[in-house]
Protein backbone atom coordinates (compact mmCIF):
# COMPACT_ATOMS: atom_id res chain seq x y z
CA UNK A 1 0.00 0.00 0.00
CA UNK A 2 2.88 2.11 1.03
CA UNK A 3 5.99 2.02 0.40
CA UNK A 4 9.21 4.44 1.19
CA UNK A 5 12.33 3.53 -1.17
CA UNK A 6 15.87 4.75 -0.42
CA UNK A 7 14.75 8.00 0.81
CA UNK A 8 17.38 10.72 1.98
CA UNK A 9 15.78 13.98 2.92
CA UNK A 10 17.87 17.34 4.68
CA UNK A 11 17.09 20.12 6.68
CA UNK A 12 19.71 22.61 5.34
CA UNK A 13 23.25 21.03 5.26
CA UNK A 14 22.08 18.71 8.27
CA UNK A 15 20.82 14.74 6.84
CA UNK A 16 17.98 13.67 8.79
CA UNK A 17 17.28 11.03 6.44
CA UNK A 18 20.34 9.11 5.40
CA UNK A 19 18.50 5.72 3.79
CA UNK A 20 14.82 5.23 4.81
CA UNK A 21 13.41 2.38 2.79
CA UNK A 22 9.52 0.76 4.26
CA UNK A 23 6.39 -0.67 3.38
CA UNK A 24 3.26 -0.74 5.60
CA UNK A 25 0.43 -3.17 3.86
CA UNK A 26 -3.47 -2.89 3.99
CA UNK A 27 -4.69 -3.10 7.55
CA UNK A 28 -0.66 -3.31 8.73
CA UNK A 29 0.00 -1.55 11.98
CA UNK A 30 3.52 -1.12 11.37
CA UNK A 31 5.69 1.40 13.76
CA UNK A 32 8.66 3.31 13.74
CA UNK A 33 11.23 3.47 16.68
CA UNK A 34 14.65 4.36 17.42
CA UNK A 35 15.61 7.40 19.97
CA UNK A 36 15.08 11.08 19.09
CA UNK A 37 17.02 12.39 16.26
CA UNK A 38 16.41 8.91 14.48
CA UNK A 39 14.35 10.79 11.93
CA UNK A 40 11.36 9.07 12.55
CA UNK A 41 9.20 11.98 12.58
CA UNK A 42 10.89 13.63 9.38
CA UNK A 43 10.15 10.30 7.56
CA UNK A 44 5.99 10.94 8.49
CA UNK A 45 6.92 14.65 7.17
CA UNK A 46 8.13 13.59 3.91
CA UNK A 47 5.30 11.12 3.24
CA UNK A 48 2.81 13.99 4.68
CA UNK A 49 3.38 16.06 2.23
CA UNK A 50 5.41 18.60 4.67
CA UNK A 51 8.79 17.92 4.03
CA UNK A 52 10.81 17.29 0.39
CA UNK A 53 12.77 14.00 0.16
CA UNK A 54 16.02 15.03 -1.67
CA UNK A 55 16.49 11.49 -2.74
CA UNK A 56 14.08 8.33 -3.31
CA UNK A 57 10.46 7.42 -3.32
CA UNK A 58 7.40 7.58 -1.87
CA UNK A 59 4.83 5.81 -3.98
CA UNK A 60 1.15 5.58 -1.77
CA UNK A 61 -1.45 2.57 -3.78
CA UNK A 62 0.50 3.17 -6.62
CA UNK A 63 0.72 6.48 -6.67
CA UNK A 64 4.07 8.64 -6.41
CA UNK A 65 3.82 11.30 -3.33
CA UNK A 66 6.97 12.99 -4.82
CA UNK A 67 6.05 16.89 -5.32
CA UNK A 68 2.90 16.58 -3.57
CA UNK A 69 1.73 19.43 -1.57
CA UNK A 70 -0.10 18.01 2.15
CA UNK A 71 -3.65 19.25 0.70
CA UNK A 72 -3.08 16.97 -1.94
CA UNK A 73 -1.72 13.91 -0.18
CA UNK A 74 -4.24 14.22 2.47
CA UNK A 75 -6.58 13.76 -0.45
CA UNK A 76 -5.41 10.49 -1.73
CA UNK A 77 -6.38 9.38 2.26
CA UNK A 78 -3.16 9.60 4.42
CA UNK A 79 -4.18 11.50 7.39
CA UNK A 80 -1.63 12.65 9.98
CA UNK A 81 -1.96 12.85 13.66
CA UNK A 82 1.25 15.04 14.56
CA UNK A 83 3.76 14.95 17.53
CA UNK A 84 2.38 18.16 19.09
CA UNK A 85 -1.80 16.76 18.31
CA UNK A 86 -1.89 19.82 15.73
CA UNK A 87 -5.14 20.89 17.49
CA UNK A 88 -6.36 24.14 16.71
CA UNK A 89 -6.39 25.67 20.05
CA UNK A 90 -9.12 29.09 19.32
CA UNK A 91 -11.15 26.86 16.87
CA UNK A 92 -13.97 24.76 19.07
CA UNK A 93 -13.77 20.66 19.46
CA UNK A 94 -17.02 20.90 17.15
CA UNK A 95 -15.13 23.14 14.35
CA UNK A 96 -11.85 20.98 15.01
CA UNK A 97 -14.03 17.73 14.10
CA UNK A 98 -15.80 19.68 10.95
CA UNK A 99 -12.19 20.29 9.55
CA UNK A 100 -11.40 16.18 10.03
CA UNK A 101 -14.34 16.06 7.37
CA UNK A 102 -13.06 18.98 5.16
CA UNK A 103 -12.53 16.53 2.21
CA UNK A 104 -15.74 13.81 2.39
CA UNK A 105 -18.52 14.71 0.55
CA UNK A 106 -20.75 11.64 1.52
CA UNK A 107 -24.25 11.73 3.67
CA UNK A 108 -23.13 9.55 6.12
CA UNK A 109 -20.47 12.13 8.11
CA UNK A 110 -22.99 12.95 11.15
CA UNK A 111 -23.27 9.21 11.58
CA UNK A 112 -19.94 8.94 12.00
CA UNK A 113 -19.90 11.91 14.24
CA UNK A 114 -22.09 10.89 16.24
CA UNK A 115 -20.11 7.25 16.41
CA UNK A 116 -16.84 9.09 17.39
CA UNK A 117 -19.00 10.94 20.20
CA UNK A 118 -19.97 7.57 21.52
CA UNK A 119 -16.08 6.09 21.93
CA UNK A 120 -14.84 9.68 23.36
CA UNK A 121 -17.79 11.36 25.48
CA UNK A 122 -15.54 14.17 26.32
CA UNK A 123 -15.65 15.33 22.89
CA UNK A 124 -19.46 14.95 22.82
CA UNK A 125 -19.27 17.23 26.35
CA UNK A 126 -17.10 20.15 25.08
CA UNK A 127 -18.18 20.42 21.25
CA UNK A 128 -18.46 23.85 22.00
CA UNK A 129 -15.53 25.01 23.99
CA UNK A 130 -12.38 25.79 22.37
CA UNK A 131 -9.97 22.97 21.81
CA UNK A 132 -7.19 25.03 23.40
CA UNK A 133 -8.85 24.53 26.62
CA UNK A 134 -9.00 20.50 26.65
CA UNK A 135 -5.97 18.91 28.87
CA UNK A 136 -3.27 16.94 26.47
CA UNK A 137 -5.23 13.77 27.02
CA UNK A 138 -8.22 14.88 25.56
CA UNK A 139 -6.62 17.31 23.16
CA UNK A 140 -5.18 13.93 22.13
CA UNK A 141 -8.78 12.22 21.86
CA UNK A 142 -9.67 14.92 19.58
CA UNK A 143 -6.61 14.53 17.14
CA UNK A 144 -7.11 10.75 16.62
CA UNK A 145 -11.04 11.91 16.27
CA UNK A 146 -10.61 14.65 13.67
CA UNK A 147 -7.72 12.00 11.98
CA UNK A 148 -10.64 9.00 11.99
CA UNK A 149 -13.48 11.41 10.90
CA UNK A 150 -11.70 11.66 7.78
CA UNK A 151 -11.86 7.96 7.42
CA UNK A 152 -8.05 7.99 6.29
CA UNK A 153 -6.88 4.51 3.89
CA UNK A 154 -3.67 5.08 5.66
CA UNK A 155 -3.42 6.94 9.93
CA UNK A 156 0.23 7.99 10.99
CA UNK A 157 0.77 8.76 14.46
CA UNK A 158 3.55 10.49 16.00
CA UNK A 159 4.29 9.87 19.12
CA UNK A 160 0.27 9.54 20.41
CA UNK A 161 1.23 9.18 24.22
CA UNK A 162 4.11 11.17 24.21
CA UNK A 163 3.54 14.00 27.54
CA UNK A 164 0.69 11.93 28.75
CA UNK A 165 0.30 10.72 32.08
CA UNK A 166 0.51 6.54 32.66
CA UNK A 167 -2.88 5.67 32.80
CA UNK A 168 -3.47 8.05 29.69
CA UNK A 169 -1.22 5.91 27.92
CA UNK A 170 -2.25 3.48 28.41
CA UNK A 171 -5.54 4.18 27.05
CA UNK A 172 -3.79 5.50 24.16
CA UNK A 173 -2.17 2.06 23.17
CA UNK A 174 -5.63 0.18 24.07
CA UNK A 175 -6.49 2.79 21.47
CA UNK A 176 -4.15 1.80 18.69
CA UNK A 177 -4.56 -1.88 19.10
CA UNK A 178 -8.77 -1.22 18.81
CA UNK A 179 -8.20 0.97 16.02
CA UNK A 180 -5.92 -1.87 14.12
CA UNK A 181 -8.36 -4.59 15.44
CA UNK A 182 -11.10 -2.57 13.39
CA UNK A 183 -8.73 -2.60 10.26
CA UNK A 184 -7.54 0.69 10.06
CA UNK A 185 -4.09 0.71 8.40
CA UNK A 186 -1.56 2.50 10.81
CA UNK A 187 2.31 3.68 10.98
CA UNK A 188 2.99 4.39 13.98
CA UNK A 189 5.88 6.81 15.58
CA UNK A 190 6.85 6.08 18.95
CA UNK A 191 9.77 6.19 21.45
CA UNK A 192 8.18 3.76 24.08
CA UNK A 193 9.36 0.66 22.41
CA UNK A 194 8.33 -2.03 24.61
CA UNK A 195 5.06 -0.72 24.54
CA UNK A 196 4.43 -0.19 20.26
CA UNK A 197 6.36 -3.72 20.35
CA UNK A 198 3.30 -5.09 22.17
CA UNK A 199 0.84 -3.96 19.34
CA UNK A 200 2.78 -3.51 16.32
CA UNK A 201 2.75 -6.17 13.45
CA UNK A 202 6.15 -5.28 11.99
CA UNK A 203 8.17 -1.87 13.15
CA UNK A 204 11.31 -0.68 11.87
CA UNK A 205 14.38 0.08 14.48
CA UNK A 206 15.68 3.58 12.90
CA UNK A 207 19.59 5.06 13.68
CA UNK A 208 20.55 8.73 12.71
CA UNK A 209 19.02 8.04 9.84
CA UNK A 210 18.90 4.57 8.38
CA UNK A 211 17.05 1.68 9.03
CA UNK A 212 18.94 -0.46 11.35
CA UNK A 213 16.86 -3.27 11.65
CA UNK A 214 12.99 -4.66 11.39
CA UNK A 215 11.06 -7.51 11.18
CA UNK A 216 8.55 -8.82 13.64
CA UNK A 217 8.29 -8.30 17.06
CA UNK A 218 9.75 -11.48 18.40
CA UNK A 219 12.53 -10.58 15.73
CA UNK A 220 13.14 -7.55 16.29
CA UNK A 221 14.03 -8.14 20.39
CA UNK A 222 16.28 -10.93 18.93
CA UNK A 223 17.88 -9.36 16.87
CA UNK A 224 18.61 -5.75 19.13
CA UNK A 225 19.09 -5.07 22.70
CA UNK A 226 15.57 -3.28 22.35
CA UNK A 227 15.94 -1.85 26.29
CA UNK A 228 18.95 -0.17 25.07
CA UNK A 229 17.18 1.87 22.39
CA UNK A 230 14.57 2.82 25.10
CA UNK A 231 16.68 3.74 27.46
CA UNK A 232 19.09 5.57 25.19
CA UNK A 233 15.47 7.57 24.28
CA UNK A 234 16.57 10.08 26.91
CA UNK A 235 14.52 13.49 25.28
CA UNK A 236 16.79 16.05 23.24
CA UNK A 237 15.38 18.96 21.88
CA UNK A 238 17.02 18.11 18.08
CA UNK A 239 14.42 16.01 16.31
CA UNK A 240 11.28 18.31 16.46
CA UNK A 241 13.49 21.61 15.39
CA UNK A 242 12.72 20.36 12.24
CA UNK A 243 10.76 17.22 11.68
CA UNK A 244 7.85 18.86 13.31
CA UNK A 245 4.48 19.10 11.43
CA UNK A 246 2.32 21.98 13.01
CA UNK A 247 3.42 25.25 15.09
CA UNK A 248 5.24 26.10 18.45
CA UNK A 249 3.06 24.93 21.36
CA UNK B 1 -18.53 67.35 31.92
CA UNK B 2 -21.59 68.82 29.51
CA UNK B 3 -23.41 65.70 28.58
CA UNK B 4 -23.36 67.28 24.70
CA UNK B 5 -19.52 67.15 24.62
CA UNK B 6 -19.22 63.75 26.07
CA UNK B 7 -22.42 62.44 23.35
CA UNK B 8 -20.28 63.55 20.88
CA UNK B 9 -16.81 62.05 22.23
CA UNK B 10 -18.29 59.25 21.64
CA UNK B 11 -19.84 59.19 18.82
CA UNK B 12 -16.68 60.88 16.85
CA UNK B 13 -14.62 58.09 18.60
CA UNK B 14 -16.81 55.22 17.62
CA UNK B 15 -16.66 56.71 13.83
CA UNK B 16 -12.93 56.91 13.48
CA UNK B 17 -12.35 53.73 15.75
CA UNK B 18 -14.67 51.79 13.63
CA UNK B 19 -12.33 52.97 10.49
CA UNK B 20 -9.34 52.36 12.56
CA UNK B 21 -10.81 49.07 13.45
CA UNK B 22 -11.34 47.99 9.82
CA UNK B 23 -8.24 49.52 8.63
CA UNK B 24 -6.19 47.08 11.45
CA UNK B 25 -8.54 43.97 10.83
CA UNK B 26 -7.94 44.26 6.77
CA UNK B 27 -4.53 43.72 7.83
CA UNK B 28 -4.62 41.12 10.50
CA UNK B 29 -6.44 38.63 8.49
CA UNK B 30 -3.68 38.19 6.02
CA UNK B 31 -1.25 38.62 8.86
CA UNK B 32 -3.15 35.89 10.54
CA UNK B 33 -2.82 33.05 8.09
CA UNK B 34 0.66 33.97 6.23
CA UNK B 35 2.62 35.88 9.38
CA UNK B 36 3.15 39.06 6.20
CA UNK B 37 3.00 42.58 7.21
CA UNK B 38 1.31 43.57 3.94
CA UNK B 39 2.63 47.38 3.58
CA UNK B 40 0.80 47.37 0.06
CA UNK B 41 -2.02 47.38 1.93
CA UNK B 42 -2.55 50.98 1.92
CA UNK B 43 -2.57 50.97 -1.50
CA UNK B 44 -5.55 49.02 -1.67
CA UNK B 45 -7.05 52.58 -0.46
CA UNK B 46 -5.98 54.18 -2.94
CA UNK B 47 -7.11 52.33 -5.73
CA UNK B 48 -10.51 52.48 -4.37
CA UNK B 49 -10.19 56.14 -3.91
CA UNK B 50 -8.82 56.17 -7.55
CA UNK B 51 -11.91 54.69 -8.74
CA UNK B 52 -13.86 57.08 -7.14
CA UNK B 53 -11.99 59.54 -8.70
CA UNK B 54 -12.58 58.02 -12.22
CA UNK B 55 -16.07 57.24 -12.06
CA UNK B 56 -16.20 60.60 -10.61
CA UNK B 57 -18.04 62.16 -13.71
CA UNK B 58 -20.33 58.93 -14.26
CA UNK B 59 -24.39 59.56 -14.20
CA UNK B 60 -24.26 56.17 -12.50
CA UNK B 61 -25.76 56.47 -8.53
CA UNK B 62 -23.10 56.83 -5.93
CA UNK B 63 -23.78 53.27 -4.40
CA UNK B 64 -22.70 51.50 -8.11
CA UNK B 65 -20.16 53.65 -7.38
CA UNK B 66 -19.23 52.78 -4.28
CA UNK B 67 -19.67 49.25 -4.68
CA UNK B 68 -17.55 49.31 -7.85
CA UNK B 69 -14.14 50.94 -5.68
CA UNK B 70 -15.00 48.60 -3.12
CA UNK B 71 -14.45 45.56 -5.83
CA UNK B 72 -11.87 47.28 -7.54
CA UNK B 73 -10.04 46.93 -4.06
CA UNK B 74 -10.90 43.37 -3.75
CA UNK B 75 -9.33 42.41 -6.98
CA UNK B 76 -6.06 44.38 -6.73
CA UNK B 77 -5.48 42.90 -3.35
CA UNK B 78 -6.05 39.20 -4.83
CA UNK B 79 -4.26 40.39 -8.08
CA UNK B 80 -0.85 41.34 -6.03
CA UNK B 81 -1.19 37.77 -4.13
CA UNK B 82 -1.59 36.18 -7.66
CA UNK B 83 1.10 37.87 -9.38
CA UNK B 84 3.59 39.25 -6.72
CA UNK B 85 2.91 37.49 -3.34
CA UNK B 86 2.66 33.64 -4.50
CA UNK B 87 5.42 33.11 -6.55
CA UNK B 88 8.02 34.21 -3.54
CA UNK B 89 6.19 32.83 -0.77
CA UNK B 90 7.48 29.56 -0.64
CA UNK B 91 11.11 31.52 -0.62
CA UNK B 92 11.04 33.14 2.91
CA UNK B 93 8.76 35.60 4.83
CA UNK B 94 11.33 38.47 4.16
CA UNK B 95 11.06 37.96 0.49
CA UNK B 96 7.70 38.54 1.15
CA UNK B 97 7.72 41.71 2.99
CA UNK B 98 10.08 43.43 0.62
CA UNK B 99 7.73 42.13 -2.36
CA UNK B 100 5.00 44.27 -0.56
CA UNK B 101 7.41 47.21 -0.42
CA UNK B 102 8.06 46.87 -4.17
CA UNK B 103 3.88 46.01 -4.93
CA UNK B 104 2.84 49.35 -2.76
CA UNK B 105 6.05 51.90 -4.53
CA UNK B 106 4.52 50.11 -8.22
CA UNK B 107 1.16 51.16 -7.65
CA UNK B 108 1.70 54.99 -5.98
CA UNK B 109 3.95 55.15 -9.42
CA UNK B 110 1.32 53.58 -11.96
CA UNK B 111 -1.15 56.44 -9.91
CA UNK B 112 1.15 59.24 -10.48
CA UNK B 113 1.99 58.20 -14.08
CA UNK B 114 -1.68 57.33 -15.09
CA UNK B 115 -3.96 59.94 -12.88
CA UNK B 116 -1.34 63.01 -11.41
CA UNK B 117 1.38 63.23 -8.40
CA UNK B 118 -1.29 66.43 -7.08
CA UNK B 119 -4.54 66.17 -5.08
CA UNK B 120 -7.23 65.17 -7.03
CA UNK B 121 -10.62 66.33 -5.93
CA UNK B 122 -13.29 63.61 -5.13
CA UNK B 123 -16.82 64.16 -4.51
CA UNK B 124 -19.11 62.76 -1.77
CA UNK B 125 -22.92 62.76 -1.80
CA UNK B 126 -24.26 65.81 -0.22
CA UNK B 127 -25.76 63.42 2.34
CA UNK B 128 -22.52 62.61 3.88
CA UNK B 129 -21.93 66.27 4.35
CA UNK B 130 -25.23 66.51 6.23
CA UNK B 131 -25.70 66.40 9.84
CA UNK B 132 -28.89 65.26 11.89
CA UNK B 133 -30.59 66.41 14.89
CA UNK B 134 -31.27 63.79 17.47
CA UNK B 135 -32.28 64.46 20.66
CA UNK B 136 -30.81 68.02 20.40
CA UNK B 137 -27.51 66.81 19.01
CA UNK B 138 -26.04 67.33 15.95
CA UNK B 139 -24.67 64.46 14.55
CA UNK B 140 -23.10 64.02 11.37
CA UNK B 141 -24.36 61.79 8.74
CA UNK B 142 -21.00 60.36 7.49
CA UNK B 143 -20.30 59.25 11.05
CA UNK B 144 -23.36 57.74 11.50
CA UNK B 145 -22.80 55.90 8.19
CA UNK B 146 -19.56 54.97 9.28
CA UNK B 147 -20.38 53.08 12.73
CA UNK B 148 -23.57 51.06 11.00
CA UNK B 149 -21.60 50.04 7.87
CA UNK B 150 -18.60 49.13 9.97
CA UNK B 151 -20.73 47.45 12.70
CA UNK B 152 -22.73 45.30 9.29
CA UNK B 153 -19.47 44.20 8.01
CA UNK B 154 -17.72 43.29 11.96
CA UNK B 155 -21.08 40.81 12.24
CA UNK B 156 -20.94 39.92 8.48
CA UNK B 157 -17.07 38.76 8.61
CA UNK B 158 -18.00 36.95 11.97
CA UNK B 159 -20.73 34.83 10.34
CA UNK B 160 -18.49 34.23 7.85
CA UNK B 161 -15.39 32.84 10.18
CA UNK B 162 -18.09 30.86 12.56
CA UNK B 163 -20.28 29.69 10.25
CA UNK B 164 -18.83 28.54 6.86
CA UNK B 165 -16.03 25.67 5.93
CA UNK B 166 -14.15 29.05 4.16
CA UNK B 167 -13.82 30.78 7.67
CA UNK B 168 -13.34 27.80 9.27
CA UNK B 169 -10.28 26.65 7.73
CA UNK B 170 -9.36 30.48 7.44
CA UNK B 171 -8.79 30.46 11.20
CA UNK B 172 -7.70 26.87 11.35
CA UNK B 173 -4.97 28.07 9.11
CA UNK B 174 -4.06 31.17 11.70
CA UNK B 175 -3.82 28.46 14.41
CA UNK B 176 -1.70 25.66 12.12
CA UNK B 177 -1.41 26.12 8.45
CA UNK B 178 0.42 23.08 7.90
CA UNK B 179 -2.22 20.87 10.18
CA UNK B 180 -5.01 23.05 8.11
CA UNK B 181 -3.65 21.62 4.77
CA UNK B 182 -3.13 18.09 6.22
CA UNK B 183 -6.89 18.20 6.72
CA UNK B 184 -6.81 18.93 3.13
CA UNK B 185 -7.64 22.45 2.98
CA UNK B 186 -5.70 24.16 0.28
CA UNK B 187 -3.04 26.79 0.99
CA UNK B 188 -3.58 28.80 -1.91
CA UNK B 189 -7.76 28.51 -1.71
CA UNK B 190 -7.15 30.20 2.08
CA UNK B 191 -4.50 33.00 0.91
CA UNK B 192 -6.16 34.40 -1.78
CA UNK B 193 -9.45 34.53 0.81
CA UNK B 194 -7.70 36.28 3.18
CA UNK B 195 -6.48 38.63 0.47
CA UNK B 196 -10.10 39.39 -0.73
CA UNK B 197 -11.47 39.82 2.53
CA UNK B 198 -9.02 42.04 3.16
CA UNK B 199 -9.50 44.14 0.51
CA UNK B 200 -13.16 44.37 0.70
CA UNK B 201 -11.83 45.97 3.88
CA UNK B 202 -9.94 48.25 2.25
CA UNK B 203 -11.88 48.87 -0.41
CA UNK B 204 -14.77 50.04 2.42
CA UNK B 205 -12.30 52.36 4.38
CA UNK B 206 -11.57 53.84 1.18
CA UNK B 207 -14.84 54.80 0.65
CA UNK B 208 -15.00 56.47 4.11
CA UNK B 209 -11.27 57.94 4.33
CA UNK B 210 -12.08 59.85 0.72
CA UNK B 211 -15.14 61.32 1.97
CA UNK B 212 -13.35 62.49 4.62
CA UNK B 213 -10.70 64.09 2.97
CA UNK B 214 -12.52 64.89 0.09
CA UNK B 215 -10.12 63.97 -2.95
CA UNK B 216 -7.52 61.66 -3.56
CA UNK B 217 -3.57 61.87 -4.31
CA UNK B 218 -0.92 58.35 -4.89
CA UNK B 219 0.17 58.28 -1.11
CA UNK B 220 -3.05 58.53 0.49
CA UNK B 221 -2.83 54.36 1.37
CA UNK B 222 0.24 56.00 3.70
CA UNK B 223 -1.65 57.52 6.83
CA UNK B 224 -3.99 54.03 7.17
CA UNK B 225 -1.26 51.95 6.81
CA UNK B 226 0.30 53.39 9.38
CA UNK B 227 -2.62 53.21 11.51
CA UNK B 228 -3.37 50.28 10.63
CA UNK B 229 0.30 48.52 11.19
CA UNK B 230 0.03 50.59 14.86
CA UNK B 231 -3.35 49.55 16.20
CA UNK B 232 -2.54 45.89 15.14
CA UNK B 233 0.53 45.83 17.40
CA UNK B 234 -1.46 47.49 20.25
CA UNK B 235 -4.17 44.91 19.67
CA UNK B 236 -1.49 41.88 20.05
CA UNK B 237 -0.40 41.21 16.45
CA UNK B 238 -2.18 38.22 15.49
CA UNK B 239 -5.40 37.96 16.71
CA UNK B 240 -8.33 39.79 14.99
CA UNK B 241 -10.15 40.41 18.00
CA UNK B 242 -6.57 42.22 19.34
CA UNK B 243 -7.07 43.97 15.94
CA UNK B 244 -10.59 45.72 16.62
CA UNK B 245 -9.97 46.48 20.06
CA UNK B 246 -6.14 48.38 18.98
CA UNK B 247 -8.63 50.05 15.98
CA UNK B 248 -11.27 51.38 18.77
CA UNK B 249 -8.42 52.41 20.97
CA UNK B 250 -6.17 54.02 18.47
CA UNK B 251 -9.42 56.10 17.60
CA UNK B 252 -10.84 57.13 20.78
CA UNK B 253 -7.18 58.12 21.85
CA UNK B 254 -7.21 60.12 18.41
CA UNK B 255 -10.41 62.12 18.94
CA UNK B 256 -9.81 62.45 22.58
CA UNK B 257 -6.15 64.43 22.07
CA UNK B 258 -7.93 66.40 19.83
CA UNK B 259 -10.34 67.46 22.01
CA UNK B 260 -8.08 67.70 25.34
CA UNK B 261 -5.26 69.41 24.16
CA UNK B 262 -5.04 73.03 24.22
CA UNK B 263 -5.05 74.82 20.77
CA UNK B 264 -1.57 75.42 20.67
CA UNK B 265 -0.82 71.95 20.96
CA UNK B 266 -3.37 70.59 18.45
CA UNK B 267 -0.76 70.58 15.50
CA UNK B 268 0.72 67.64 17.70
CA UNK B 269 -1.72 65.76 18.15
CA UNK B 270 -0.30 62.46 16.67
CA UNK B 271 3.05 62.91 18.70
CA UNK B 272 0.97 62.56 21.72
CA UNK B 273 -1.46 60.00 20.51
CA UNK B 274 1.41 57.88 19.30
CA UNK B 275 3.31 58.86 23.10
CA UNK B 276 0.80 57.23 24.74
CA UNK B 277 0.25 54.04 22.31
CA UNK B 278 4.22 53.95 23.35
CA UNK B 279 3.90 54.42 27.30
CA UNK B 280 0.82 51.65 26.30
CA UNK B 281 3.39 48.82 24.89
CA UNK B 282 5.92 49.49 27.31
CA UNK B 283 3.42 48.47 29.88
CA UNK B 284 1.81 45.61 27.84
CA UNK B 285 4.37 44.75 25.01
CA UNK B 286 2.00 41.90 24.06
CA UNK B 287 -0.48 43.73 23.21
CA UNK B 288 -4.10 44.21 24.83
CA UNK B 289 -5.25 40.90 23.25
CA UNK B 290 -2.09 38.78 22.16
CA UNK B 291 -2.11 36.49 19.74
CA UNK B 292 -0.67 32.99 19.03
CA UNK B 293 2.39 32.66 17.50
CA UNK B 294 2.24 29.75 15.24
CA UNK B 295 4.15 28.28 12.12
CA UNK B 296 4.13 29.71 8.78
CA UNK B 297 3.21 28.39 5.39
CA UNK B 298 5.95 27.12 2.82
Amino acid sequence: MLSVTNVEARYGAILALRDISLTVEEGELVALVGSNGAGKTTTLAVIAGLHRASRGAVVFEGKSLAGRAPEDVARLGISMVPENRGVFPTLTVAENLRLGSYLRRDGEVARDLERLQERFPVLGERASQAAGTLSGGEQQQLAIARALISRPRLLMLDEPSLGLAPTLVDRVFELVAELHREGVTILLVEQNVRRTLEVADRAYLLRTGRVEASGRPAELRALVDIESVYLGGARRPGEQAGGRAGGSP
Amino acid sequence: MDPDFVAQFVLNALSLGSLYALMALGMAIVFGVLRLVNLAYGELIMVAGYTLFVLNDSPLPWLVLAVAAVLAAALASVLTERIAFRPVRVNSLNAMLVTSFAVSTLLQNAALLLVSPRTRAVSVPGLLTQSLEIAGLRVSVANLMTVGVSLGLLFGLNLLLRRTTLGIALRAAADDFPMARMLGVRADRVIAAAFAISGVLAGVVGLFWVARVGSVIPTIGAGPLLIALIATVIGGMGGLAGAIAGGYVLGALTVGMQLLLPSGLIDYRDAFTFGIVILVLLVRPQGLIPGRQSARVG
